[in-house]
């Protein structure tokens, strides 16, 4: 029994940390009289703050697998592709959809341009993406004269930055709210009991029952206390579908498919996965250009909660993504790390953001605590892993 | 007489699991040249190690003496002040500096915070012209051939004031000619008094110039021949090293051989980095169903570059040749293909080629297979358990369960991840490099008895060894390869250590004329 709770803390350290990190600020917000971190207000915010944030750090993740690679570029290719959108849709007066589908071919197009040195003609990762990254400023810069296009019309932010039933009254809000979280829950038990049952039948070992409807309670009960702020809120966030989908798509691509194997085996041991006939650079193709389509979605999400396309965007992106990555137990060397692992790598740096902006903490403050926490989560990292190895 | 400059009493140096030299005595006269052989695995190496400090006084038992007083190294530099300079067979050298840069480094001239490049320069020169190297100490080391990297390696340690010089397989790398001129360098050197210990595989050279040669077998130190008072001939030497009596350390097996699956033609490969360097010439051979089917040869003989340019051109450049499975011609471009085509390559590097250490020993199994346990691209991680328990049972991997990351796992249990690996995905002929190195009798034996129950099934097997022994215990037949040529096929009966130690030579002989 103790051995199952030192595995499952091991296995669960950054959870912990994140929900311990949560309660600690919501103990010193409320203590400071400032309201509270869980708040439906904020619990809003957190999602609207952290949302491209998330959808740039799975694309990372993927980058990172390949062997520790990193992509520099993404906060200017996020600046350029919004710059296009924007020039297209406010400027030109294109079809928002025709807009819309633009920006994700620019991003494509921008990432397979740096995937193409990257994975055939193996120039370092560091070297084109830090070129990417001067460049794509550059010509978002060219293409905005420096000036801001704003304001994005109503027909475009309704995809990427309105609420569900956000106009309703405050009953009809908070019903509907509760009613899809109910919905999810549900899904998300029968999903769980279904893979279950297949496993039994099958013979294979599981999870005590105890923990496992545990684990069940505890998750649909963060999900129906979400539901319930957002319902007290504003409604649902439309950009919370969008992570969803890219997020369970993601997890799916890297947990339960053959180039999602292929991926992390790269960066395991390139050579390796060479010898066992895996197509390592059509693998490394793949990882930083679909990083270029992630971070055209993000350029939309930006696009809509900005309300504009101005030519400071996506500044330090990069690192926000990077940073998120390897907290959430990325390897620095490629062949480790998790989505979920990248999600709760992004919330965790949220709520520091979020939580000291409460406090009223300086800026100056808050950068110089966020860069001891990524360090510590490294350092923790390769130290652990040490003694593993060690023992 | 002269006095004895170096004692070693009583080394004793354990791994995990193995013995790496039991009990070894060996005394070192001023001004000689002392050889020291013995078949790969037979401890020479890890006994320099011992010697210049790399394995720190503490981790090994016995005693070194050296000049008379008891040293205790903890690091190479600690040997290294007192003149004992060790040449490994890789060369030691940063390509882009020059020699000059080379050859002082870590042993600067100057002080740390003001390098004298003049006298560096001057110096560099004057070692040059002793070691016969007529080249610029400003070319980059990169620039010139590896014969004259040993060179300026040799010179490297002469400006360490050097006074017991020990080359490890010095001369593997290099042709007949750059061979002979490092010999005769060194004979100069032991006019002038220097000693050295040479480690070599090659006995003709060690006949020529060694004044006593120790010979190690299994960890132990087993003689010294003098020259003037014992037989130094190659066939003496070879006598001592192989002269072991061989126990029933195989799994018996009933032959029963078929037709020709596998048939390798006029197979030439050029080095990957070196075009013009051949590492395959002309290498003719075949591999019948239910045999097992042995290449021995030293190292650099170019046995894995062979195996690994079969294996879908995974080394190597300007292939030439034919290979047929089942009497068809194949073009394989790709190891997707090799595979495709039921042929498995498992590496002689289980770390650096073979095993994703920081995965599952689940994932290792089915890496290279996954179709088998895929729908669309689907994986299916309920069958992936089935497949690596089913593996775990029949080859007997010992772990708490097939989650267990494969870099936690011994060298043996890991070699049987990396067979299954390979058995899943189903070959009919299986190249196996080198698949014994580095694990323990016991898990051996085991590897032997997977190996007779892979030809039994009908498949054909390939198996690269250093270790004759193992080559005569398992093989039907053994092919001998040497300097990237097969240079003898002998059969079952004929094979002997004594056999392929000759043709070895012979070949070696035939080579120099």
């Amino acid at each position: 029994m103790k051995e199952k709770t030192m595995e499952f803390l091991k296995k669960n350290t950054m959870l912990i940390a994140l929900i311990l990190v949560m309660l600690l600020f919501h103990g010193l917000i409320v203590a400071g009289g400032k309201g509270s971190l869980f708040a439906p207000r904020n619990i809003t915010n957190l999602i609207a703050q952290n949302a491209y944030v998330i959808i740039l750090a799975t694309g990372m993740l993927l980058c990172i697998l390949t062997g520790g690679n990193i992509d520099l570029s993404i906060g200017s290719m996020v600046c350029l592709v919004a710059a296009i959108g924007a020039t297209l849709i406010v400027r030109m007066h294109v079809n928002i959809y025709l807009g819309i589908a633009a920006c994700i071919l620019a991003g494509i197009a921008l990432g397979a341009w740096q995937a193409f040195w990257i994975a055939y003609v193996r120039i370092p990762p560091f070297i084109v993406t830090l070129s990417g990254m001067l460049a794509f400023r550059g010509l978002a810069l060219v293409l905005l004269g420096g000036q801001t296009i704003s304001p994005i019309p109503a027909g475009f932010t309704r995809y990427f930055g309105s609420f569900i039933a956000g106009t309703g009254d405050p009953q009809t809000k908070l019903t509907t709210s509760l009613v899809v979280g109910v919905v999810v829950c549900a899904v998300i038990v029968l999903a769980t009991f279904y893979a279950r049952i297949g496993k039994i039948r099958k013979n294979y070992g599981v999870d005590s029952i105890v923990s496992f409807m545990a684990r069940l309670v505890v998750i649909c009960a963060v999900i129906m206390g979400a539901f319930y702020s957002f319902g007290r809120d504003r409604g649902i966030p439309v950009v919370l579908i969008l992570l969803g989908v890219v997020v369970l798509a993601y997890y799916y691509y890297t947990s339960k498919t053959v180039p999602g194997r292929y991926l992390y085996a790269m960066g395991g041991n390139e050579k390796a996965a060479k010898l066992s006939g895996v197509n390592t650079n059509g693998v490394m193709f793949f990882a930083y250009a679909n990083m270029g389509f992630l971070a055209a979605i993000a350029a939309l999400v930006c696009l809509a909660r900005f309300n504009s396309s101005f030519p400071d965007m996506g500044r330090n992106y990069e690192l926000d993504a990077i940073g998120a990555c390897f907290i959430g137990g990325a390897s620095a060397y490629g062949g480790v790390g998790t989505v979920g692992g990248a999600l709760i790598g992004t919330i965790f740096m949220g709520v520091l953001n979020n939580g000291m902006s409460i406090l009223g903490v300086d800026q100056n403050y808050q950068q110089a605590v966020k860069g001891a926490v990524l360090l510590a989560a490294v350092i923790w990292d390769v130290v652990s892993k040490k003694r593993k190895n060690a023992a | 007489m002269s006095d004895t400059l170096l004692q070693l009493r009583g080394i004793i140096k354990e791994f995990p699991g193995v013995r790496a030299l039991a009990n070894v005595d060996m005394d070192v006269t001023e001004g000689e040249i002392h050889a020291l052989v013995g078949e790969n695995g037979a401890g020479k190496s890890t006994l320099m190690n011992v010697l210049s400090g790399i394995y720190p006084h503490g981790s090994y038992e016995g005693e070194i003496i050296y000049d008379g007083k008891l040293c205790r190294f903890s690091k190479i530099r600690d040997s290294e002040r007192l003149g004992i300079v060790i040449i490994h067979q890789e060369l030691a050298l940063v390509p882009y500096m020059t020699i000059a840069e080379n050859m002082f480094l870590g042993n600067e001239r100057g002080s740390t915070f003001n390098l004298d490049w003049d006298e560096t320069r001057a110096k560099a020169d004057e070692f040059l012209s002793i070691v016969g190297l007529a080249e610029s100490s400003q070319t980059p080391v990169k620039d010139i051939s590896v014969g004259k990297q040993q060179l300026v390696e040799i010179a490297k340690a002469l400006a360490k004031n050097v006074r017991l010089l020990i080359l490890d397989e010095p001369t593997a790398s290099l042709n007949e000619n750059e061979s002979q001129k490092l010999l005769d360098l060194l004979v100069r050197f032991r006019e002038r008094g220097m000693t050295s210990i040479l480690i070599s595989h090659k006995l003709s050279e060690i006949s020529q110039v060694a004044d006593r040669i120790t010979i190690l077998r299994d960890g132990s130190a087993i003689e010294t021949l003098t020259r003037g008072v014992d037989d130094i001939g190659e066939g003496r030497i070879i006598k001592g090293m192989v002269g072991r009596e061989m126990t029933s350390r195989f799994p018996a097996r009933e032959p029963n051989i078929g037709e020709v699956t596998f048939e390798v033609r006029d197979w030439t490969v050029h080095h990957q980095l070196y075009e013009e360097r051949r590492v395959c010439e002309n290498v003719n051979f075949n591999i019948r169903r239910g045999e097992v089917v042995g290449i021995s040869g030293l190292m650099g003989a170019g046995r894995t570059e062979l195996a690994m340019s079969i294996f879908g051109r995974s080394y190597g450049r300007n292939i030439s040749g034919t290979i047929a499975v089942n009497g068809r011609e194949l073009h394989l471009r790709s190891v997707r293909e090799a595979i495709d085509n039921k042929i498995a390559y498992v590496t002689e590097d289980r770390k650096g080629n073979g095993l994703i250490l920081s995965n599952t020993i689940r994932v290792n199994v089915t890496l290279a297979n996954l179709g088998r346990v895929s729908s669309g691209k689907r994986l299916d991680m309920d069958l992936e358990r089935q497949v690596a328990l089913e593996y775990r049972d029949r080859l007997q991997i010992k772990c708490s369960t097939v989650e267990q990351n494969a870099e936690n796992l011994s060298g043996g249990n890991q070699q049987k991840v990396l067979l299954s690996k390979w058995m899943f995905t189903e070959p009919d002929i299986l190249i196996l490099d080198e698949p014994t190195r580095g694990i323990d009798v016991g898990a051996k034996y085991e590897i032997y008895r997977i190996i007779n129950d892979l030809v039994a099934e009908g498949k054909s097997v390939l198996f690269i060894s250093s270790e004759m022994p193992e080559l005569l215990g398992m093989c039907d037949r053994i092919y001998v390869m040497n300097e990237g040529r097969i240079v003898a096929e002998l059969s079952r009966d004929e094979a002997s250590q004594e056999a392929i130690m000759s043709s070895i030579l012979r070949a070696e002989e035939c080579g120099r004329r």
